[in-house]
């Protein structure tokens, strides 16, 4: 018994010591501090590609020309800058910079020849790979060549004109917060459909005024808010993560109960990756409830029961209350 | 007896035709379906008819409320608290077993008391509790935005959805009630002639 205790001593002791120890490191040890911050993303190519950065990671840039013998500063074309914290939050933090673009984009000024070398689409890299293969992407690519934007402008269209690489990150996987995930994908399209500038790039079409055209969905400001566009304006394919068949103004859904019904499309759409939790506390489509309130797709069973079971009642009283009367 | 006057009559007639928007359109709203023929009008027209009738409902019911405070009218609505309960039982009794044995009416329409005690206690929860809580839980549903976005953990447009529908079908219950019980007068028709013409027979049973 005696030994027992002895060793118990032994162990609260060493382990307040070392607990003690420990504390003392993180309190007066700097590095410990960073070390202890796991959560700090260091990519690997951060000091490779700060020398692409150093230039196109803000407004204005700055070099030794030797040809002319002095140093140049002007400013960065807007297209060109990228920003650094988005790169490093997104998909593509691993890469280094010189992993798609060429390696002679180290010389000053870079050369000229260098703006036609040809753009890696996503099928490029992702393609024909069995670490992607869950993703479908030869799928994705078949989906978005059916598109109206492939279909209307095949040359001017790519997968950057949505997915900046630079910047892309899964959110509909991932999605946590519904109105992030939806602000996050609507952002995309309205890149171009809310900014004339952008879409006359790619169209001769006149300015299109989204707000006007959707003005006969109810409660506008809600339904942007909490659906993706689209949620109407893509048909579903159920291989692959995110529909990618953009389809013509026409073919929109705009019958209100492809999503307010039992059977709603958001579940294999926008609530697609999280629809696993089927029903909850009765409701029907209980995972749109986490956020939202669909009318129509989230009614819910007891209440069903419950009102019938009233309704009955009330016709079965009214019934016996008309055969007394007849008979009397 | 010249019972109903005019406005009463208006306001009336107003509400039954909106009920009767309201309940198609709110049914057609929950219980719609794509694959389904079950609903009775589409959604995006039950929407705006809902929405219409809605308008016009919150602006009946301020009337009725107005009506009530600056005319005589109101005081149907007054129920006596110490004989509340006994009142009840006698005027439920009655249409239980009484009216089957030729039994008189335990509170005859007067002037001065227009309502028998089931009756006021019904429309006092209609018109005083269930309606406003429908109109409330209603312009919620109208301006999400302005709807509290959790309560007790739950979403707030849940709590109010779920409250305006249970409001509604309680009316539509009452609707039912309401429109078989004036079926209980002198003749099954002439209360409903009464609330045309004005006009209520004193024999009447209702």
């Amino acid at each position: 018994m005696k030994f027992l205790k002895f060793r118990l001593f032994l162990f609260i002791a060493f382990y307040s010591f070392s607990t003690l120890l420990s504390a003392a490191n993180v309190m007066f040890s700097n590095d410990s501090i960073v070390a202890a911050d796991t959560a700090k993303f260091i990519p690997p190519y951060a000091e490779d590609n700060e020398r692409c950065f150093k230039c196109h990671g803000q407004s204005k840039y700055e070099y030794t020309n030797e040809s002319l013998g002095r140093q140049v500063k002007a400013m960065m074309f807007s297209e060109r800058i990228l920003k650094r914290d988005e790169f490093y939050k997104s998909n593509h933090k691993n890469f280094s910079c010189t992993d798609c673009h060429s390696a002679e984009y180290v010389n000053f000024p870079h050369v000229g020849t260098l703006r036609m070398e040809p753009k890696l689409n996503c099928i490029d890299c992702h393609g024909g790979d069995e670490n992607f293969a869950q993703y479908h992407f030869e799928e994705i690519e078949e989906d978005y060549k059916q598109s109206i934007h492939f279909k209307l402008e095949e040359e001017g269209f790519s997968c950057w004109k949505c997915h900046d690489p630079h910047s892309y990150k899964i959110s509909v996987r991932n999605m946590t917060n519904t109105k992030e995930t939806v602000a996050y994908d609507n952002a995309i399209c309205l890149n171009c459909h809310s900014d004339f500038s952008r879409f006359q790039l790619l169209t001769e079409k006149a300015e299109l005024n989204i707000l006007e055209k959707h003005e006969w969905l109810p409660n506008q400001k809600s339904h942007f808010a909490s659906v993706r566009c689209i949620e109407c304006h893509t048909k579903i394919n159920n291989n692959i993560p995110v529909a990618h068949q953009i389809r013509t103004k026409e073919e929109a859904v705009k019958r209100c109960n492809e999503c307010h019904s039992q059977n709603s499309i958001l579940m294999a759409s926008l609530y697609k990756f999280s629809a696993r939790e089927e029903r909850r506390d009765g409701f029907v489509n209980g995972i749109i409830l986490n956020e939202s309130y669909v009318i129509g797709a989230n009614r819910n069973k007891y209440l069903n029961i419950f009102s019938l079971i009233i309704f009955a009642g009330v016709v079965a009283g009214v019934g016996v209350h008309v055969f007394f009367r007849l008979k009397k | 007896m010249y019972l109903y006057p005019r406005w009463i009559r208006g306001w009336h007639m107003i509400n039954a035709l909106i009920f009767i928007v309201l309940i198609v359109t709110g049914i057609s709203m929950q219980y719609t379906d794509k694959d389904s023929t079950f609903h009775m009008v589409g959604f995006a027209m039950a929407v705006r008819w809902h929405n219409f009738a809605a308008i016009v409902l919150t602006i009946n019911y301020i009337c009725f409320v107005a009506g009530n405070l600056y005319t005589k009218n109101g005081r149907h609505y007054k129920i006596n608290r110490e004989t509340f309960v006994s009142d009840l039982m006698t005027q439920t009794k009655f249409y239980a077993f009484g009216m089957f044995k030729g039994e008189k009416h335990p509170f005859p329409v007067t002037l001065k008391s227009k309502f028998n005690p089931l009756q006021k206690f019904t429309y006092v929860l209609a018109m005083y509790v269930a309606v406003p809580l429908l109109i409330i839980s209603g312009i919620g549903l109208f301006f999400p935005e302005i709807t509290i976005d959790r309560f007790v953990g739950i979403s707030g447009l849940i709590l109010t959805d779920v409250l305006h529908i249970t409001m509604g079908f309680f009316l539509s219950i009452f609707m039912i009630i309401h429109i078989y019980t004036c079926t209980l007068g002198s003749t099954p028709t002439s209360l409903f002639t009464g609330m045309i013409t004005g006009y209520h027979k004193s024999d009447d049973h209702h």
